[in-house]
């Protein structure tokens, strides 16, 4: 037994580098490589254009590093399509290339330019709401038990049943009466559940029952500000009621073992479903009020297809001839709608009867302002100014149908017809609510005449100006009428009194003033606005067009210094003052910087600007904010701090950094952040200085290594904790820094005790072992290069660990303990060499502090047979019937261990090995073909240079077989 | 669950006209095997008359004084006394539409007064201790298409105040021009009854536009005829204060069972007195239950506004 020379072999870890570097071959730029980022080429991009939206895969052509994620995604994924096609900027260019389209594919079916009536939904409800109450009147209850508030002598129980037998008899009429406007959506929402399920119970006649009754009520028009949201959510169930019918019979045509294709025609479909259908036609003509007859008529439209080819082509005239019939022009308006709906999913190639329906609608135009409905509004106590706009829904669905594909000459002769009608500010308004965005734009001078003309009593012409502006946001104006435009429109705007009416108009026109102008113009919109706002702070009533705002300038102006530059942009901001809209709109900004800065930048107007920016959302963080939030916020925070640099002057950026530090205390992943980034500094430093500091920049690097210090205890998260200070330490080492360094890795020691068994990853409890495990080797592998203090003993860090690895409560039936000390084996092993593997440039490890001393090695010997005899104890423990076959994983593992990094001349650790070997074998748990390749390469090794006595040793390793 | 009778015509919308083959199939299914008695088929055709209590007096009325005349009554065997097995059961069977030569096979028509219905009975007749099962079924007759030409008849007409009959007092009307016309009084009934009305003017707020088919049944018996006038349908076609000088479809699909083309036989008739137009006012606009009021005795009042206008006879 020979201590002086020690257990572990020596090693040349030069020689081994070398001979087990892989072969370097040359590499070819330019070749495939799995890593390269994917290049986006341009004909992806026009294939996406042409597809309806321009898309701008701008992420391909600007930077020069492409993520092969989002180049990946770019060209097909389906969301930033819809997200593109929903931007209005690139809206006109789509509609232009689609019409290209049209004149291929002869407008057979509606493309994606199309706004669907899907969108307009949401907003009508929004909009048309009411206060007042309401009143459903119906031939079927629909609920049970709810209704009565009388005071009766019955029982409660006798009063229910009696309801629910008045329910189930047909015809029970019920009127319910002061509903307000949620009770009214919830109980059609019930209506239309009681539909399906009336559906789905065979219960057909019925489900027409419920589809009479509710279309009835498109036919009352009291409290007729609510009539266009009722139209909305009646139509839903319509609409419901037309996708069963069809997909019934439809589903009657499959039956016989063929399913019809899509588009099949007439006599495919078999006699059943043939008189199904008709049956129900016949049974929708005899629906003696006129209103239910012609909607359900309408809602089934589709199934005329399975009738004769010429169906709906007849069925669509007569039903536009039937709503002439309607005496209240709003419900005769909202019946047109309708029907130009059906059309249009139906058969979008009968253009005539939309036209009809348009020109009907200028026929009936005359009676809004006649008797009937004057009488009504003043029952009602309804003005004309607030009755009108109840049109436009309607109005601009018919228009934007009609107008979808359609001539020019057509649209010219339609607003001839407008222009001719008197008082025609709603015709108008829907004119440029619905036509092509160029066609309107082109003409803006000839608009804001028409508009000036308007009658002043009637449509209020802030929506008019509302309209044009949003045409004027999609498409460009000639050249030389711009500034003439913005001028004559903002000369009526800023004069409107009511702030809502006023904000309402602005936040259109901002758009098509940031798209033309330069900043001076923004910043006097921009002032105007806050003119106009801040009295009685009516800027609170307004934030969301106020934020609308916003975002409508920062998206134009993506050069921040140009955009703090604008003088009332701060101004602007400080209207904000409710928090969570205040926070809202910092995102907003923040979103758009990290998104548009390319450049780093120590720019003061913008570092001040955007610091009180992050302060606010900073500040809005409280107990209650939620993680997604503190982390988005955090991310925008940091999005901010990677983007500061002042160049060459480190103390400036190090005292932002200190800056930054107080003002943002509460984020943790931005103190993270923060720690990061002053390491880095040192890096810089460093790396300037080439790693020779002089005493100025060895004071710098040891106020960074201080701000990290005292950082780091103030954050919560352990490993965060932990990795940090072993990261800082490395960085404290690399800048010579030794005894801040042994500072770090003290109060890392000191914390492992305290890691918990289990820790909260993304919300979950999962064991913190193998966390630790790979915290301790990376903490291990470090310590191999720190040097010993000199008032300290021998490997003082390494011991003062292990003392607080044996201590530290590991989980029950785990091993963890003693991979940690196999790896403790190979770092003691790599420590006795002459040189080490790796060193820190400038600082003198151990093996140079100590060159092979032999008391040193003697040490780190004693400490070595401490560790293995922990092992080896820990090993017989195990010799129990469940945990064999962890013994024998172990056992072979330390097996590896010793043959790696021991030196096995010497007898005890030959002995040791050997011992280990028949330990793995000895319950046939182990693997035995990674037996017969550790003895193959045992036996290779032996071939080599002073390896000669392994030839001895494979011979003494008996390869058990399973017998 | 025992054996099940059931009933299938071969042609879906269940619609036969005289001389055809009316042809299906009669399925038994049941689990076990079934013992019977013999399976018949019977095809029954009735014209029931019921008389008015109104013209003929309650007693009458209830004593139904009128026998049912049959006009096809036959009965077949199909399947001789035996055994069914387990299972399902298809047994195809014809059965030609003819009639004795001194009968017609008169369309199906379910009215008021005159009900004339085609029915199809399976009976499956079983040993004592098991009960006789028995499936009815209608199907539907169509009298043959007319060969001959049809020709429209359009008519125009006008409504005002002077035109209206049973008025008591006209100087309470409000006054009013309404003009339209019909593409033809006499229709093919399978289409639908087509024409367009105009309000000219109209003193009063126009609460409702409806269009009424009216049906005359004459049912004869000894003391003589007995003629009644119904509803069939009222549709609505104008609702609310139309626009005036606007054309307003007039618009009726005929609801097939409860009409049939003009009849007569000698023991009773069928036919239609037509459609009546019925603008109703309201005074007040707004006052619902006075308007409803009025128009019902607007519409008592049109119905007979030219006496013998323009009748209907329809044909195939």
């Amino acid at each position: 037994m020979d201590f002086q020379e020690g257990h572990s072999r020596n090693r040349n870890y030069k020689a081994e580098f070398a001979s087990c570097r892989l072969e370097a071959v040359p590499l070819e730029f330019g070749d495939y490589h799995p890593l390269k980022p994917i290049t986006v080429t341009e004909s992806k991009t026009k294939k996406v254009s042409r597809k309806g939206s321009t898309s701008s895969t701008s992420s391909s052509s600007s930077s020069s590093v492409v993520d092969p994620l989002s180049s990946v995604l770019d060209g097909t994924d389906p969301l930033s399509m819809f997200a593109a096609s929903a931007d209005p900027a690139t809206l006109a260019a789509a509609m232009d290339s689609s019409r290209k389209k049209r004149d291929r594919d002869d407008n057979s079916i509606v493309g994606s330019d199309f706004e669907p009536w899907a969108s307009k939904r949401g907003e009508i409800l929004a909009r048309y709401t009411t206060t007042e109450k309401l009143s459903i009147n119906l031939f079927m209850g629909s609920e049970k038990g709810k209704a009565g508030t009388a005071t009766s002598a019955m029982s409660e129980k006798v009063r229910t049943r009696l309801e629910e037998l008045d329910d189930f008899e047909e015809g029970s009429q019920k009127e319910l009466l002061n509903l307000t406007q949620q009770d009214y959506v919830n109980r059609i929402e019930e209506l239309n559940q009681s539909l399906k399920d009336a559906w789905a119970s065979d219960q057909k006649v019925k489900a027409l029952k419920i589809v009479i009754q509710c279309s009835k009520l498109l036919s009352d028009t009291s409290v007729i500000q609510f009539y266009p949201s009722k139209f909305v959510l009646i139509t839903d169930i319509l609409d419901t009621f037309g996708k069963l019918v069809y997909e019934r019979i439809f589903s009657m045509c499959v039956d016989n073992r063929s399913v019809l294709p899509d588009h099949f025609s007439p006599e495919n479909v078999n006699d059943t479903a043939k008189e199904t259908c008709l049956n129900w036609f016949f049974k929708i003509a005899s629906i003696r009020e006129l209103i239910p007859r012609f909607y359900v008529e309408a809602s089934i439209l589709k199934c005329n297809k399975f009738l004769s080819k010429t169906g709906i082509s007849e069925c669509l005239p007569r039903l536009t001839c039937m709503v002439r019939g309607i005496g209240d022009p709003l419900v005769s308006v909202y019946a047109r709608a309708y029907l130009c709906r059906v059309g249009m999913e139906v058969a979008p190639h009968l253009k005539e009867s939309l036209n009809k329906n348009f020109f009907d609608f200028l026929l009936t135009f005359k009676q809004i302002h006649g008797d009937t409905v004057q009488n009504q509004l003043v029952l009602q106590g309804v003005e004309l100014p607030s009755y009108l706009p109840l049109y436009s829904p309607a109005m601009d669905w018919v228009f934007q149908c009609v107008s979808y594909h359609a001539p020019e000459a057509l649209l010219t002769e339609m607003m001839e017809r407008c222009k001719k009608l008197g008082n025609n500010a709603l015709l108008l308004n829907s004119v440029m609510s619905a036509f092509r965005a160029e066609f309107i734009a082109t003409r803006s001078m000839d608009f804001i005449g028409m508009i000036k003309e308007c009658d002043e009593s009637g449509f209020p012409k802030h929506l008019l100006f509302r309209s044009l502006g949003l045409n004027l946001a999609l498409a460009d104006p000639p050249e030389s009428d711009r500034l003439q435009i913005l001028n004559e429109a903002w000369k009526v705007i800023t004069k409107l009194k009511n702030p809502q009416d006023y904000i309402n108009c602005a936040e259109v026109w901002v758009e098509y003033t940031c798209r033309h102008f330069t900043k001076r113009e923004v910043n006097t919109v921009l002032a105007d606005v806050i003119k106009h706002m801040t009295p009685d702070r009516a800027f609170e009533d307004s934030y969301p067009q106020l934020q609308s705002i916003i975002k409508k300038v920062i998206a134009h102006f993506h050069d921040f210094s140009v955009l703090f530059s604008v003088e009332k942009f701060l101004p602007f901001l400080d209207m904000f003052q409710k928090e969570s809209v205040r926070v809202e709109v910092c995102k907003c900004i923040m979103e758009v910087f990290i998104k548009h800065q390319q450049e780093p930048t120590k720019d003061p107007v913008i570092l001040n600007a955007l610091l009180h920016v992050c302060k606010t959302m900073h500040d809005s963080v409280n107990a209650l904010t939620l993680e997604d939030e503190k982390r988005m916020l955090a991310y925008l925070i940091n999005g901010f701090i990677k983007m500061v640099s002042f160049g060459r002057d480190f103390e400036q950026q190090l005292s932002f950094y200190v800056e930054a530090r107080s003002m943002f205390c509460n984020l943790e992943p931005v103190l993270v952040q923060l720690i990061h980034s002053v390491n880095r500094l040192a890096m810089e430093t460093r790396k300037v200085m080439k790693g020779n500091h002089s005493r100025k920049t060895a004071a710098f690097v040891r106020a960074c290594v201080a701000y990290c210090f005292i950082t780091i205890p103030s954050l919560v998260g352990i490993f965060t904790r932990l990795n940090l200070y072993l990261h800082s330490g490395q960085v404290a080492l690399a800048n010579q820094c030794l005894s801040q360094a042994d500072a770090f890795f003290k109060a890392a020691i000191s914390l492992v005790p305290e890691v918990p068994k289990m820790i909260n990853i993304d919300g979950k409890m999962r064991p913190s072992e193998s966390f630790l495990l790979e915290f301790l080797c990376n903490f291990f592998s470090t310590l191999l290069i720190v040097p010993d203090h000199p008032e300290h003993g021998v490997l003082f860090l390494v011991r003062e660990l292990l003392n607080v690895v044996q201590d530290y409560t590991w989980e029950e039936n785990s091993d963890e303990k003693i991979r940690i000390y196999t790896c403790v084996l190979h770092l003691l092993s790599a420590m006795s060499q002459e040189t080490y593997l790796y060193h820190v440039d400038k600082v003198d490890s151990n093996d140079s502090l100590y060159g092979g001393d032999s008391k040193f090695l003697a040490e780190n010997n004693k400490l070595c047979e401490t560790v293995m005899a922990q092992i080896l104890e820990h090993l017989k423990t195990l010799a129990k019937d469940e945990a064999l076959k962890r013994q024998s994983s172990l056992g072979l593992s330390f097996f590896n261990s010793i043959l790696a990094h021991g030196d096995l001349r010497n007898n005890r650790l030959n002995q040791l090995s050997v011992n280990l070997w028949h330990l793995a074998q000895r319950h046939g748990c182990v693997d035995t073909r990674t037996m017969v390749k550790t003895l193959e390469y045992i036996k290779k090794q032996s071939k080599q240079p002073d390896m000669g006595h392994l030839t001895e040793l494979a011979l003494r390793l008996p390869l058990q077989t399973r017998t | 669950m025992g054996t099940t009778l059931d009933i299938k015509i071969k042609r879906a919308n269940k619609v036969y006209h005289a001389g055809e083959m009316l042809s299906g199939v009669v399925v038994i299914s049941g689990k076990d095997s079934v013992q019977h008695q013999g399976l018949s088929l019977t095809v029954e055709g009735t014209v029931n008359l019921q008389l008015s209590a109104k013209s003929v007096g309650v007693f009458e009325a209830f004593y139904n004084s009128v026998k049912p005349i049959q006009v096809i009554n036959s009965t077949i065997e199909m399947v001789k006394p035996g055994k069914f097995p387990g299972g399902k059961t298809e047994i195809p069977f014809e059965f030609p539409l003819h009639v004795k030569s001194n009968k017609v096979l008169y369309e199906t028509y379910h009215g008021v007064f005159v009900n004339i219905q085609y029915t199809l009975r399976c009976d499956m007749r079983r040993s004592l201790l098991a009960k006789d099962l028995t499936k009815t079924c209608e199907f539907i007759v169509h009298s043959t298409p007319q060969k001959g030409k049809w020709t429209p008849s359009p008519v125009d007409f006008t409504i005002t105040p002077d035109t209206l009959q049973n008025v008591k007092e006209r100087a309470l009307l409000p006054k009013f021009l309404i003009r339209g016309h019909l593409n033809s009084t006499n229709c093919v009934i399978t289409q639908p009854l087509t024409g367009e009305l105009v309000v000219e003017s109209s003193e009063a707020a126009i609460k409702s536009i409806e269009l009424q088919l009216v049906r005359v049944e004459t049912c004869g018996c000894a003391e003589g005829y007995a003629r009644d006038a119904t509803e069939i349908q009222n549709i609505q076609i104008a609702d609310g204060d139309v626009c005036r000088g606007l054309s307003i479809p007039i618009y009726m699909v005929f609801p097939r069972l409860f009409t049939c083309p003009t009849l007569e036989t000698t023991n009773f008739k069928v036919g239609r007195v037509p459609w009546s137009p019925c603008p109703s006012f309201t005074a007040v606009p707004g006052c619902c239950a006075q308007g409803l009021a009025h128009s019902r005795c607007s519409v008592h009042s049109c119905s007979h506004w030219r006496p013998g206008g323009p009748t209907f006879s329809a044909k195939h």
